[in-house]
């Protein structure tokens, strides 16, 4: 397909690497549901106003099967992978996916995940104290933003730590725009052949965690078959430490460009403000910066703009996050943002992410450990030379040079 | 205010007891369950949150003593 001129391509090139590219901007304030072009040529429907994306994401009309005819793809692989392999409940329409999800939601209830917190924050203590015996500067992304979500993660799956390698590599592969089809297969045939492995040894010797209880409760009862209880895994796995990872180090950086920000998280005891510094820091950076596909299943009207069955529809949780008719003032970041919590950044709907109690518990603990234990904490590099993930559909940082 | 709740559409998200936890909580598996169907004024403001960030739209208030 060629490009058409006449339309703007998605997701566009941000011009200041913490703000939505200004063309979206402006097409978020001349008007409403417009159609965009992508990488593959095609000119799905893009809904950029808070209550457009949150009516969207909350239609059921609208379908997250990407196997759905008009379905909007973020790359070659995206669009490989989800044909080739057994698709995981985020890509799945109720009834299944409730069943699913449903699986899995008793591990992510705001109970259970506050009892986890002193065994996070002694994980984040611990991998801070290894950080500061060790050189400077450090790369705080590998030092401790990808390693405190995947050490939690490994820890409440019963997935040993040292086989982290597996589910880095496939994340890399799945939010890569520019993955081809090989790649996005190859590494997840790998993840499946680990998981497979992992529930052989989980059922002969069973654990007190996740995979061992989705093994003996829905996999022996014939509640869940394998693929399924295989992609179920994969997503918590994969779901749950790349994008708390990249919401550390990016929150970082941006809590090093607001010194006074940093100076009340370090000296407060007050959880309230420091949960709204992570709520306000979701909404601000909203590193899901390609948005939430859909495919229109029957001709319906959202807000009154009429789709038709076999469309396409992106919605932009970076642009909602940042739209003014719901957030006054929305390209500052301010702490005490009165409505902060309202934010998209986890999607909306009934696809809204499984995991988010328990990212917010990571966020809230890594940011204030990092601003209390080390008050000297400084980028190495200038900020406008951090390597930003404009390249992934899950924006962040793939290094943070930080010295002390 | 009158509170009810949809234990059909709730996807377990939990964003009620972040905001209300006098009204709301969770069962073993994530979905809610009400605790205050009639909650007083001082839990206005939060339930209101919770009802508007509730993603499945489990959650409505209406009205009333």
């Amino acid at each position: 397909m060629t490009h058409d001129d006449n339309l703007l391509t998605f997701p566009g090139t941000r011009t200041c690497p913490l703000d939505p590219p200004p063309e979206l901007t402006q097409l978020r304030a001349d008007s409403s549901i417009q159609r965009v072009q992508i990488w593959d040529g095609s000119t799905p429907w893009l809904a950029t106003r808070y209550d457009d994306v949150r009516a969207v994401l909350s239609d059921a009309m609208l379908s997250a099967d990407p196997d759905m005819p008009g379905y909007p793809h973020h790359s070659a692989g995206s669009a490989a992978r989800k044909r080739e392999h057994t698709k995981m409940f985020v890509s799945l329409d109720d009834p299944k996916h409730r069943v699913l999800r449903r699986m899995v939601t008793h591990d992510f209830t705001v109970k259970n995940v506050e009892a986890m917190r002193p065994r996070i924050q002694q994980m984040a203590d611990q991998l801070i104290d290894d950080m500061l015996d060790g050189p400077r500067p450090a790369d705080l992304v590998e030092a401790f933003s990808l390693a405190l979500p995947s050490l939690v993660i490994c820890a409440m799956m019963g997935v040993p730590y040292e086989d982290r390698a597996v589910f880095h590599d496939t994340s890399r592969a799945m939010t890569s725009r520019t993955a081809t089809q090989d790649e996005a297969v190859a590494t997840l045939r790998q993840m499946r052949e680990y998981f497979l492995k992992l529930i052989d040894r989980k059922a002969t010797d069973p654990g007190e965690d996740m995979v061992s209880r989705l093994v003996e409760r829905e996999l022996q009862s014939g509640a869940v078959d394998l693929e399924d209880l295989v992609a179920i895994l994969e997503l918590v796995l994969v779901g749950g430490h790349d994008t708390t990872n990249n919401m550390i180090a990016l929150g970082t950086a941006v809590l090093l460009e607001h010194p006074d920000v940093m100076e009340r998280l370090r000296h407060t005891t007050d959880l309230d403000l420091v949960a709204n510094t992570v709520e306000e820091l979701l909404r601000y950076l909203s590193i899901f910066h390609m948005g939430r596909g859909r495919a229109v299943l029957e001709d319906t009207a959202v807000n009154g703009h009429e789709l038709q069955a076999d469309d396409g529809i992106i919605a932009a949780l970076d642009l909602a996050n940042r739209d003014p008719a719901a957030f006054p003032d929305p390209d500052s970041f301010d702490i005490d943002r009165a409505n902060a919590r309202r934010h998209v950044a986890f999607g909306f709907g009934v696809h809204q992410c499984l995991g988010q109690t328990l990212a917010r518990v990571e966020l809230q603990v890594a940011l204030q450990t990092l601003a209390r234990r080390i008050p000297t904490l400084a980028l190495a590099v200038s900020f406008e030379d951090l390597p930003f993930k404009h390249e992934s559909s899950v924006y962040g940082l793939h290094e943070l040079p930080v010295t002390w | 205010m009158k509170v009810t709740v949809d234990k059909d559409v709730c996807v377990g998200a939990g964003m009620c007891v972040l905001n209300a936890p006098e009204v709301f909580d969770q069962d073993d598996d994530g979905t809610v369950v009400l605790l205050d169907a009639s909650p007083g004024d001082e839990e206005d403001t939060d339930v209101r949150e919770a009802a508007h960030t509730c993603p499945s739209g489990a959650i409505t208030v209406t009205e009333g003593p």
